[in-house]
């Protein structure tokens, strides 16, 4: 039978990053964005699991995917009261015309 | 001695004048005009504890002990600089015969021209502030005996004196104020490098043994200072000491001002608001002449021998050149400008003597050019504040119509005709005994006298068409005098009177130092 | 009582200062008080009688000695070179002092007096008084001084007061002018006489006189040379010229007359211009024979010169004013000549009878309601008696007539010049002084003539004159009666007989022989013999020559002068001459005698036009060339300054901007890349992990 090792994870979690990269930078709408966000901390906590199973680490990675667990959370929290505001002051959450800080 | 620093005070007080006008309300100019007159005549009074307390057998010129309220403080030193060595610059000051009469001149003609200021209306904050400062500045470079701190306080003059020019003047204000800064700073910069080349020529043992360049007059004044190679030693046999010796009498002639230097005096004589001509005339035109006596003739007293027939020279040219060119003026202030260059000559000419007559009668004419002068601005100031002209042929008759002004008048023209009983002849006279007395200088002294005839001939002329005469329609109901300017003229009048009938009470203070100074200048082998 | 010589010395500075105090107690406060000038006149007559008073013990007393009184005034302590150095100022009475402050007190007292009425109604009636004052106090400083340099002081003193004086009435514009061209005129002689006091004080380093002469005896000449001691007494002289109005200078005097008619009295014409002789008299002693020789011409010039343009001048004061010139020009060249009492003599008569002559004329003015013309005048003979017979005593006196002062003085001071051309061959000088003795008669009798005799000639003014007052009348009188003989002398051809010659000693001359002149060498025995007095009198020769022309000068000086009034009355009195037709026959002469020949005008043409131009050019000058080339100099900067400016902008500052410019250029390009929006960010921050990637390729 097909052995699941290291290797599989690192492909999984890699796509889970280039597809979160992919959404920060193709997609417009602020919450998207902040999904793309998420993949990519879901990508590291699944790094961060798998290396702890494989790696001879320990705990200390399945302990960093909870604490990771717990930040993206909060994060979470911020960023949508964040995109709330925005919407508020803008009455859109386009990231592309959001772009006061040129200015 | 006294027990606190009064020089410090005298020099100083002004500066705290100048930091309290700076501190009133700028509505407040009866408050400003009481401090500045308040500060001035502290000033008088510490002049006459002064006097009080001078030593009249104390020679002082080239012998720092016999200085009289000597204060001596490090002001900058810095040691082991690379190639330099230590650097110091003490703030020096004493004074002696030589300037004590002058502290007093100054401090006088400061507070009657506090007095005269009265009528200044325009921004007189500004006006006092700078006005204080320049006062600060003059009795500084009187009293200073180390020549950097002399230098800082000459350049420091400058600067309030070309705003009161420049702000409270006339019609062409900006041109005489911008014409006297750049002649002066044109002698600043001659003396910064006469300074600074005879800064690296002597040295002087500090405290701890060790010798270190000087800037202190009193060290420079002694030819065992110098070192061997130094560029402006006596002992180096290039003649740069005679190049130095020109540049340092350019920076001081500018002030007197000596032809062919003098043009920016009737320019700003003409400008200057009267207070500003009165200082101009009675004080700082004395700071040239003080200088030459101070520093050029016993730091180099080889060259001025030499050259004791040039000076003179320069001196006749003044008197004569002056008095004719006043003859044919036609405005009053340029007049009385042209009077001061001729009278400074009488200056040149008894210094230029190197005889105790003549040095005693350039010191008392400087310093009774400063009261006679002063009295004159104020007198053309008292009818161009009435008439808003100074034309000469404006006027007449005014004898009738201001009676007690031209009391003054005649009194002031007098002595500057030079008539015997009023100050004026006297250092006149003492002048030309003493030039006369020098076989160098006596042709000069006889061509000299020629001024006192034009002297006279352009006095009496102006007296004629300004105050004889019928009064035109237009000026018959001029005011006499009011009690703020009797005050200007009764001191001015008495100091004239006495010191023509008893000269003594002022060459007595300067005749010690006088004799030192002509036995130093014409004694000193410098190699 | 007899004073002690300190007292003496106190009262003769108590009579000094009187006037000044007087002076200044009228500048002061004569607006607030407006009778202040009876003060003055108080102290005159004071000072009047004091000096009377110092006179009577002066000549009872002392009469052989000389007090002198110093007090140091400025000193200069030890001086390199020369010592100790002093200059001191004192008070000298000697006989010719007390004398003189007789003469000026009294003047000056009784022109205070005359001025009471003469000036009534004058708006500035205690200034007037105040600078009477300043004058005499000035004047006394003049007499009383034993030094040059106190002589030089109140030299110019009186010169001021004269100022004040002459131009008193400075709304007239004649007046002021005259006023400056009095100062001016004598501040020329005064520079001569300052230089000369400048060789004395440089060769003996002291002002007094009695120093100067012992210095001079014991053979100390200035700078080692005869011709400077010759030149410091001519120049010194040259002071005298301008005071006592000497030709060349002799052109203010005249126009003093602007003054108010007592200030001619007693400036114009009995004191200041005697200051002149009287500085001359005090410095005889060091005068060479040279000097003595120009100061005797200059003087007979003068007093030829005076007398003839006095012949033709119609305003009575012009008349008297070149009268005294004349005589002071009389005085001048006695002393030049060596006749030194008779000078002194002379001063003092005709301080009287001059000082009455121009009160006179004052009255006269007075009652014509200030016509000074005297084709005008004529016939005032009955109108007013006491002005004619004490106008006519003066003249008798002027001209020379035997029984007055004037016939006394002048007739020695004639014999003098007489004896002096005997003695030298310089003949010229008695020859122009005999000459003007009939000159003076002439035109005296002339002014008396047409203005006291025949009829007047405008009935008019005629009908309102009368009689002055008596302050103006007594005056008049007292100078009159002493300008009798019988004051003088007793013997009234004689007048070595009288006082005036015991107590007046001509000075020992104290220059060396061979600068003298022949007359006055001493003796070989005088010179060996121990009297110091035997060396100081003139020679025997001297006291002979004048003993021989004695009496032939006092006879054709009366005969001369019998002439001069005879041909007054030919042609003024009796019409047997007609003036006007011998005026038309010498046209040029008249001409020229008329009109000053011509000083004022050719000084004028030359001197102070000249001066003018000089000063204008100056002016020019120093406007033009001196600034100019400041200015100039100023734009040649300015110009340096703006190529130097350009090269800042445009290549200094160039290089600078292009810099700046490059910075921008890459700021701005770069700057597209800064989009403020996060993506793009990113983007740049995965491709730049790409190419780090590639580059380090750490794998």
């Amino acid at each position: 039978m097909f052995e699941v090792g290291l290797t599989h994870y690192l492909i999984v979690s890699s796509f889970l990053f280039a597809f979160g990269i992919y959404a920060i930078v193709i997609r417009k709408n602020a919450i998207l964005v902040l999904m793309g966000v998420e993949l990519i901390l879901n990508a590291a906590n699944i790094n961060f699991v798998a290396f702890s199973r494989y790696g001879n680490f320990g705990l200390n990675g399945q302990l960093m995917a909870l604490f990771v667990i717990v930040l993206a959370a909060a994060e979470a929290a911020i960023a949508l009261a964040i995109v709330l505001n925005i919407y508020k002051t803008f009455g859109h959450v386009n990231v592309d015309e959001i772009d006061k800080l040129k200015e | 001695m006294l027990g606190f620093p009064i020089l410090t005070f005298i020099v100083f007080i002004p500066i705290i004048g100048m930091l309290v006008v700076l501190l009133l309300p700028k509505e407040n100019e009866k408050g400003i005009k009481y401090t500045s007159l308040i500060f001035t005549f502290l000033q008088l009074v510490l002049a006459a504890i002064l006097m009080a307390n001078f030593n009249y057998s104390a020679p002082g010129i080239s012998d720092l002990n016999s200085f009289q309220f000597v204060e001596n403080v490090r002001w900058i030193q810095i040691d082991n600089v690379a190639f330099l060595g230590t650097i110091k610059i003490d703030y020096l000051i004493g004074v002696d015969g030589l300037s004590a009469p002058l502290v007093l001149l100054s401090a006088l003609i400061f507070f009657i021209a506090a007095i005269s200021s009265w009528s200044i209306s325009k921004s007189p904050k500004g006006y006092f502030a700078m006005f204080l400062l320049l006062d600060a500045a003059t009795l500084g470079v009187f009293v200073s005996l180390d020549f950097f701190l002399f230098f800082v306080f000459w350049e420091v003059m400058l600067l309030p004196m070309y705003f009161l020019i420049g702000i409270w003047g006339g019609p062409r204000k900006e041109y005489a104020a911008i014409k006297f800064f750049i002649y002066t700073m044109l002698g600043g910069v001659f003396m910064l490098v006469v300074m600074i080349g005879l800064y690296f020529s002597a040295t002087e043992s500090l405290s701890d043994g060790t010798q270190a360049y000087t800037f202190n007059l009193i060290a420079l004044m002694n030819p065992a200072n110098y070192l061997s190679d130094g560029i402006l030693s006596p002992l180096n046999p290039n003649n740069y000491r005679f190049i130095a010796y020109i540049g340092l009498f350019i920076a001081f002639a500018v002030k007197i001002p000596m032809f062919p230097f003098h043009t920016w005096l009737p320019d700003a004589h003409v400008e200057a608001p009267t207070p500003i001509s009165v200082i101009l005339a009675g004080v700082l035109l004395k700071l040239g002449t003080y200088g030459i006596l101070r520093i050029s003739f016993t730091v180099f007293p080889e060259i001025t021998r030499d050259l004791m027939w040039y000076i003179a020279l320069f001196g006749m040219i003044n008197i004569i050149y002056g008095a004719l060119a006043a003859m044919a003026q036609k405005d009053y202030k340029k007049l009385i400008a042209y009077s001061s260059i001729s009278h400074m000559g009488y200056v040149l000419l008894g210094m230029a003597s190197l005889s105790t007559a003549g040095i005693n009668g350039a010191v008392l004419q400087m310093f009774n050019h400063g009261t006679i002068t002063a009295m004159l601005f104020l007198i053309v100031g008292v009818i161009y504040d009435r008439t808003h002209t100074r034309g000469l042929n404006d006027f007449g008759g005014l004898a009738n119509q201001m009676p007690v002004y031209t009391g003054f008048v005649t009194v002031a023209f007098f002595a500057a005709v030079g008539l015997p009983g009023l100050s004026g002849w006297v250092s006149e006279a003492l002048v030309f005994v003493g030039a006369f007395g020098e076989e160098v200088t006596r042709t000069l002294a006889m061509i000299s006298m020629l001024g006192i005839l034009l002297g006279a001939g352009y006095m009496l002329w102006t007296m004629q068409r300004v105050y004889l005469g019928e009064v035109p329609e237009k000026w018959s109901n001029l005011q006499d005098i009011d009690k703020r300017e009797l005050a200007m003229f009764v001191p001015l009048t008495i100091i004239i009177i006495l010191i023509g009938v008893y000269p003594s009470v002022m060459l007595d203070m300067m005749n010690t130092s006088v004799n030192t100074l002509v036995d130093f200048v014409t004694t000193t082998l410098v190699n | 009582m007899i004073m002690s010589e300190s007292g003496l010395i106190i009262l003769s500075l108590i009579v000094l200062f009187l006037p000044l105090l007087g002076f200044t107690t009228v500048v002061i406060w004569g607006k607030r008080f407006t009778k202040l000038y009876w003060f003055e006149v108080g102290i005159m007559v004071t000072s009047l009688l004091l000096s009377i008073y110092m006179g009577f013990v002066k000549l009872g007393s002392y009469v052989n000695k000389d007090i002198i009184a110093n007090i140091t005034w400025i000193d200069f302590g030890n001086v390199t070179s020369i010592g100790p150095l002093s200059i001191e100022l004192g008070v000298k009475l000697d006989n010719l002092t007390v004398i003189m402050l007789f003469v000026v007190t009294l003047i000056s007292a009784l022109v205070h007096i005359f001025s009471l009425e003469y000036m009534k109604g004058d708006k500035r009636f205690s200034r007037y008084f105040a600078y009477l004052g300043i004058f005499t106090f000035s004047m006394l400083g003049i007499v009383l001084t034993d030094n040059l340099l106190m002589m030089y002081i109140f030299w110019e003193l009186v010169g001021l007061s004269s100022y004040l004086l002459i131009g008193f009435w400075y709304e007239k514009k004649s007046a002021s002018d005259a006023g400056m061209k009095a100062f001016l005129t004598n501040r020329i002689g005064d520079i001569g006489m300052f230089i000369g006091i400048l060789i004395l004080f440089t060769s003996y380093h002291t002002f007094s006189f009695d120093e100067i002469f012992h210095q001079i005896s014991i053979g100390n000449i200035p700078f080692g040379s005869n011709a400077w001691l010759t030149a410091a007494g001519i120049l010194i002289f040259m002071g005298a010229v301008g005071k006592s109005a000497q030709v060349p200078l002799h052109v203010w005097l005249p126009d003093a007359m602007e003054g108010p008619t007592p200030v001619s009295a007693l400036i114009h014409a009995a004191t200041m211009v005697a200051a002149g002789v009287y500085l001359v008299a005090r410095i005889f002693a060091l005068l060479t024979a040279d000097a003595m020789l120009v100061i005797a011409v200059v003087g007979a010039v003068t007093s030829f010169v005076a007398a003839t343009i006095a012949f033709t001048q119609n305003d009575i004061k012009k008349v008297l004013a070149y009268s005294t010139v004349s005589q002071l020009g009389y005085m001048i060249m006695s002393l030049g000549v060596g006749a030194y009492a008779f000078a002194l003599f002379h001063l003092v008569t005709h301080a009287f009878f001059k000082g009455l002559l121009f009160l006179g004329s004052g009255s006269v003015i007075q009652a014509m309601h200030h016509e000074q013309d005297i084709q005008e005048m004529g016939g005032l003979r009955k109108k007013m008696p006491i002005t004619y017979y004490t106008f006519l005593i003066a003249t008798l006196a002027i001209s020379g007539v035997p029984f007055t002062s004037g016939f006394l003085s002048k007739d020695g001071l004639l014999a003098g010049t007489w004896a002096f051309g005997n003695l030298t061959g310089h003949w010229l000088i008695p020859i122009l002084a005999f000459t003007v003795a009939l000159m003076t008669a002439f035109y005296m009798f002339r002014l008396v003539i047409l203005t006291f005799h025949g009829k007047p000639r405008n009935q008019e003014k005629y009908d309102h004159a009368h009689e002055t007052p008596f302050a103006m009348t007594m005056p008049l009188v007292i100078l009159a009666v002493l300008s009798i003989f019988f004051w003088y002398t007793p013997n009234p051809i004689s007048p070595q007989d009288g006082w005036f010659y015991n107590w007046i000693e001509t000075p020992a001359t104290v220059v060396p022989q061979e600068t003298r002149f022949d007359f006055m060498k001493t003796t070989e025995a005088a010179l060996h013999s121990d009297e110091v007095h035997a060396k100081v009198v003139h020679s025997e020769m001297y006291e002979e020559a004048m003993h021989h022309v004695h009496y032939p000068a006092m006879i054709l000086s009366v005969v001369l002068g019998g002439l001069g009034i005879l041909f007054a009355f030919l042609f003024y009195q009796w019409r047997k001459l007609d003036p006007d037709k011998l005026a038309e026959k010498i046209r040029p002469i008249y001409n020229g005698s008329l009109n000053k020949w011509y000083f004022d005008e050719i000084y004028e043409a030359t001197f102070i036009n000249g001066l003018l131009v000089v000063s204008r050019i100056i002016a020019w000058f120093d406007n033009t060339i001196v600034d100019g080339i400041v200015n100039h100099t100023a734009t040649v900067t300015r110009i340096v300054a703006n190529i130097s400016g350009w090269f800042d902008t445009y290549v200094v500052d160039g290089l600078v901007n292009f810099t700046a410019f490059i910075n921008g250029f890459l700021g701005l390009s770069l700057r597209k890349m800064q989009t403020g929006k996060v993506q793009t960010y990113i983007i740049y921050v995965v491709f730049s992990v790409i190419i780090l990637l590639i580059i380090f390729k750490p794998f």
